[in-house]
């Protein structure tokens, strides 16, 4: 499998690559979101922990994860596209930038679309340990499913 | 560019030099058909092919006679299982019982799949599974004899694992039964002594191009007394190899896997202690450098020159992403589009242990000791790039089994 020379800077050097504690330590942080998606028997497995500001701004991300380059590029891309962005900025990144900026493979977009869901599931873990109702998700919903079906195409 | 280190001999072995030396004549100076009986031409190239079934016979304690030539292993399996469950069959094509035959799940396809048309056409077959360490016993096989039972096929070293079978005492327990027993010993022979004699094996099938020798050209060993097998040929035509393989000799081929076999049989012994002493060092050191990691079968029972190391919470994919300057296979046990599992570690079980990815590491003559140093300091650096990322490692670090979490399964 020839990988992107984009998707093989991601492998050799991730970005922002960690956790803000451990599990039992973020899941008491109310600044802190977290996004686990994937599955080890699906051989993917994405961990997006979000760090926001009181103006609802991702001040900091860090991701971990188990899978292909392609799956770690994705995740360590979205790191980099989140931080700095508003939460509701950051729901609105797309699977298909993703495949884009990566040159990934028909076979690949699954990563992507396991990106995207890790920052949708970190986003909505913030929400709902700060009590905001979660209002953005429906106008997106179109666009959402049509993802799924790729990641539907993986099930196990 | 450098190319990367070599190590998967258990795939394909580089020919030795001395081997292609001993070939060249027999391109262009020594070309007669052998089957030409009328002048020198086949008289000479027939003197070569005969010496080379001295040569293969004497590797594992045959006969010269008992030698038929194939185009390698996969063929002299099919030859074997299909050529002995023709002959031996108890009910004509097309009816149902025509005989049993013992294999077990983790043969090479080359075996499972002839089998499986056997299965098609009319035979039983039962398939053994082996015990977590990857071994089939003579037990195993003892309990799965029946009355209609004609062949058993059992490979004697496994080619992903390493793990080498009970052969003699399954060869036993088929002389018993009056039982022809066929082994598929592509990567035992010319790596750990045979005697098909005191191994009680009466078809056994092996390959040039795993010891040293050039690909395209394997063997079949067919035994001629006590008992004498029959065979049903599969390729038709001019009736050589005594009317079980026809097809005019590949002889440059032939003279190739000859050299190989004496050189196996010469040096045998020493690169056997040396193939070994290389291989603990890998599993030694990948095992003190790295935690969770698991070499696969059976801790003693396995080839000198093969290992299958389990890496827990690295994905496959990604650690053969990472050792690219090391030509290995991946026994991947689980992974996303590109990769499928291996049917041999699920067949040991390790099918249930998710979250890791296996290395098969085969070294061979031309393996040096610099060479497995590269591969324990690379291997050892993309493993531990990849824990760095793994949330599953963390995981496990926190004492959660990863087993018990309910994942978001796509």
């Amino acid at each position: 499998m020839a990988y992107s020379d984009k998707v093989v800077d991601h492998y050799q050097n991730p970005r922002n690559v960690g956790a803000f504690g451990t599990s039992g330590e973020v899941k008491e942080r109310s600044d802190v979101g977290v996004g686990i998606v994937g599955a080890p028997e699906c051989g993917d497995v994405m961990q997006l922990q979000i760090k926001v500001d009181d103006d609802g701004v991702i001040e900091d991300a860090k991701f971990k994860c188990f899978g292909c380059g392609s799956a770690i590029a994705s995740s360590s891309l979205a790191t980099e596209w989140i931080k700095g962005k508003s939460v509701d900025d950051a729901l609105k990144i797309r699977n298909t930038e993703i495949v884009e900026e990566l040159a990934l493979p028909p076979v690949k977009i699954h990563c992507s679309v396991l990106a995207e869901d890790s920052i949708r599931t970190a986003i909505a873990d913030y929400k709902k340990k700060n009590g905001i109702e979660d209002h953005d998700h429906d106008h997106d919903h179109d666009h959402d499913h049509h993802h799924h079906d790729h990641s539907h195409d993986h099930a196990h | 560019m450098n190319r990367p280190i070599y190590m998967d001999n258990a795939a394909t072995t580089r020919t030795d030099p001395r081997v292609v030396e001993a070939m060249l004549p027999y391109f262009t100076e020594i070309y007669g058909n052998p089957g030409s009986r009328n002048h020198a031409y086949g008289w000479e190239s027939e003197g070569a092919v005969d010496k080379a079934r001295e040569q293969a016979a004497s590797l594992i304690g045959a006969g010269p006679k008992e030698i038929v030539w194939t185009s390698g292993a996969t063929e002299s399996n099919n030859l074997a299982i299909k050529g002995t469950a023709q002959m031996y069959a108890k009910a004509p094509a097309g009816s149902t019982g025509r005989g049993h035959i013992i294999s077990c799940i983790i043969e090479h396809k080359a075996v499972l799949d002839p089998c499986k048309r056997l299965e098609r056409e009319g035979f039983d077959v039962t398939w053994l599974q082996p015990g977590p360490d990857g071994i089939i016993t003579a037990e195993m096989v003892r309990e799965a004899m029946r009355d209609d039972t004609i062949l058993v096929t059992i490979m004697w070293a496994n080619n992903e694992i390493g793990t080498i079978n009970e052969i003699p005492e399954i060869g036993a327990v088929c002389r018993e039964k009056g039982v022809v027993f066929h082994t598929d010993a592509t990567q035992w022979v010319g790596k750990m002594p045979t005697d098909v004699q005191a191994d009680n094996v009466d078809l056994l099938s092996w390959s040039g191009h795993k010891i040293y020798g050039p690909k395209g050209v394997g063997a079949l060993y067919v035994r001629r007394r006590r008992p004498r097998v029959r065979l049903q040929a599969q390729m038709d035509g001019g009736g050589h190899e005594r009317g079980m393989r026809s097809g005019t000799l590949n002889v440059p081929g032939i003279v190739g896997f000859g050299a190989a076999c004496e050189l196996c049989d010469r040096e045998m012994e020493a690169e056997r202690d040396r193939l070994l002493a290389l291989r603990r060092k890998l599993e030694v050191e990948l095992s003190a450098r790295m935690d969770v990691v698991e070499v696969n079968g059976h801790a003693e029972r396995r080839l000198p020159n093969l290992t299958n190391i389990s890496f827990g919470f690295v994905e496959g994919e990604s650690l053969m992403m990472g050792i690219k300057d090391i030509a290995c296979s991946s026994g991947s046990a689980c992974t996303s589009a590109s990769l499928e599992p291996s049917y041999v570690l699920k067949g040991l079980g390790l099918g249930d242990e998710l979250a890791h990815s296996s290395l098969r590491l085969s070294l061979g003559r031309f393996s040096t000791e610099e060479e497995v140093d590269q591969a324990i300091e690379g291997i050892t650096t993309a493993v531990l790039h990849l824990r760095k990322l793994s949330p599953l490692y963390d995981l496990h670090n926190e004492g959660i089994d990863i087993t018990t979490i309910e994942w978001q399964s796509h």
